[in-house]
């Protein structure tokens, strides 16, 4: 097998492992609260949270542009006051992957915290513990396997990734160019027998995670 | 009377609104008796005036005094937490905690950190009252293994554990099927005298109250509207 097949692969596991550890941290976080404060613009902040789902990835990724270009209003300030660059980067492949993957998350956590039976953690309240204790002792060990399978899928999903991110990070071997990615360059390129390789690497790498997703999914309520 | 000598002092106002229903919660007594029994139909605030009492709900207006110490009053803007007030909690349907063992549920009020503790980690009070409700050859197993009666003793041993000043019990023997729940009053009245604990009941039970009322109020509509 040829080694740029390697590269691709290393480069799409770090770019999808960095955006599922960054999605299960925010989603999480976003998720319960979503699930647990009642505040005015809720549901607002939910459907705008899980556009990325819907929206098709080069709008996303012309968004992301938009707003992390050189110009745009986050992207300026970040190249003069910290000197970061993330179009064009393994980074902002980090980004695109993150935000298109993000709903995944926030969608399985807010409802696995939902189904987090409330007497629970008023029991645990009465019984002394602080709110963060309460979290960390009732409501995240009851709502985890739920978080976790929307956690695999948002790895799938990051490691699939091809719209947003060739917009933002574009296809520089070895840099940014990920295997679904090469898998694209390959085709264009006439490529045959390595794009045979990428896409069945790629197919094989889904289906693990969709398997491990499938086997942690079954929550019924272990009452 | 003085102060000091109620138990509970309680006077709230609080407005709910919720699934196509709005409520207000008006709720007023102050009883000096070690066991007090509030007795209404289901959907007369019983529960949320239980709740408020244990800092679960907020109310709008009022004050919670229990032995003369303020635990709320909107006035004076004091509104203690839940975890501060030192009330064992007995809830309906007993909200053991399904991911922990029995040990780990009666341990859980001891350790206040982040973790919860150890699947065989033992501690003397712990063990104490998992002997004292004969629940020590089952410390091992989860909730959805015990049997109705074994839960209630693993919810009780866990509101006890932690010394409180005072149970909170929300329609404790509803759950029960009736020869049971006559064993299981025993068993808490028994409890009770014993350990002279105060305790504040909430019920749609009439037999509850003729064993447990010492002082016998009724709610009906978010009100008390009877006092003996």
């Amino acid at each position: 097998m040829n080694p740029e097949a390697w590269v691709a692969l290393a480069l799409s596991l770090k770019v999808a492992g960095w955006a599922t550890a960054i999605n299960l941290l925010l989603g999480t976080a976003t998720g319960f609260a979503l699930a647990r404060w009642r505040f005015p613009g809720r549901e607002l902040l939910d459907a705008l949270l899980t556009l990325p789902m819907v929206l098709p990835p080069t709008v996303l990724g012309y968004y992301l542009l938009v707003l992390l270009g050189k110009r745009g209003w986050l992207g300026s300030w970040l190249h003069e006051q910290l000197g970061i660059t993330l179009i064009f980067s393994w980074q902002g492949a980090v980004v695109a992957a993150s935000v298109v993957a993000f709903p995944l998350v926030l969608k399985s956590a807010r409802a696995a915290f939902e189904n987090v039976d409330p007497q629970l953690e008023r029991a645990a309240r009465v019984l002394g513990l602080s709110e963060a204790a309460v979290f960390m002792r009732v409501s995240l060990p009851m709502a985890w396997r739920g978080i976790l399978a929307g956690v695999l899928l948002a790895f799938a999903r990051a490691l699939g990734e091809f719209g947003a991110t060739l917009m933002v990070a574009g296809s520089i071997p070895g840099q940014t160019q990920t295997l679904s990615i090469a898998v694209y360059e390959a085709v264009q390129a006439g490529q045959d027998a390595s794009a045979n390789t990428l896409v069945l690497i790629t197919s094989l790498s889904c289906i693990a995670v969709l398997l491990s997703a499938r086997w942690l999914a079954p929550q019924r309520s272990a009452a | 009377m003085s102060e000091e000598n109620n138990n509970f002092d309680v006077q709230i106002q609080r407005h709910v609104q919720g699934a196509g229903r709005s409520f207000t919660l008006d709720v007023s007594f102050q009883t000096a008796a070690r066991q007090t029994v509030i007795y209404g139909p289901s959907g007369a605030g019983k529960s949320l005036s239980l709740q408020a009492i244990a800092g679960l709900l907020q109310p709008d207006r009022g004050h919670i005094r229990f032995q003369g110490q303020t635990l709320f009053d909107s006035q004076a803007g004091i509104a203690l937490a839940a975890r501060r007030r030192g009330f064992g909690y007995l809830f309906q349907d007993y909200a053991l905690f399904p991911h922990l063992n029995l040990r780990q549920n009666v341990a859980f009020g001891l350790r206040r950190g982040l973790f919860n503790p150890g699947a065989r980690r033992t501690h003397p009070e712990v063990e104490h009252w998992l002997r004292r409700f004969e629940l020590s050859e089952l410390a091992g197993l989860h909730p959805h293994q015990l049997s109705g009666g074994q839960r209630q003793r693993t919810a009780l041993a866990r509101a006890l554990v932690s010394r409180p000043r005072a149970l909170l019990l929300d329609e404790p023997f509803a759950a029960l099927d009736p020869e049971l729940r006559e064993r299981m009053r025993e068993e808490l009245q028994g409890l009770l005298q014993e350990l002279q604990l105060p305790m504040l009941m909430i019920t749609h039970d009439p037999e509850d109250l003729e064993r447990f009322g010492q002082a016998r109020l009724e709610l009906r509509h978010g009100r008390i509207t009877q006092t003996r």
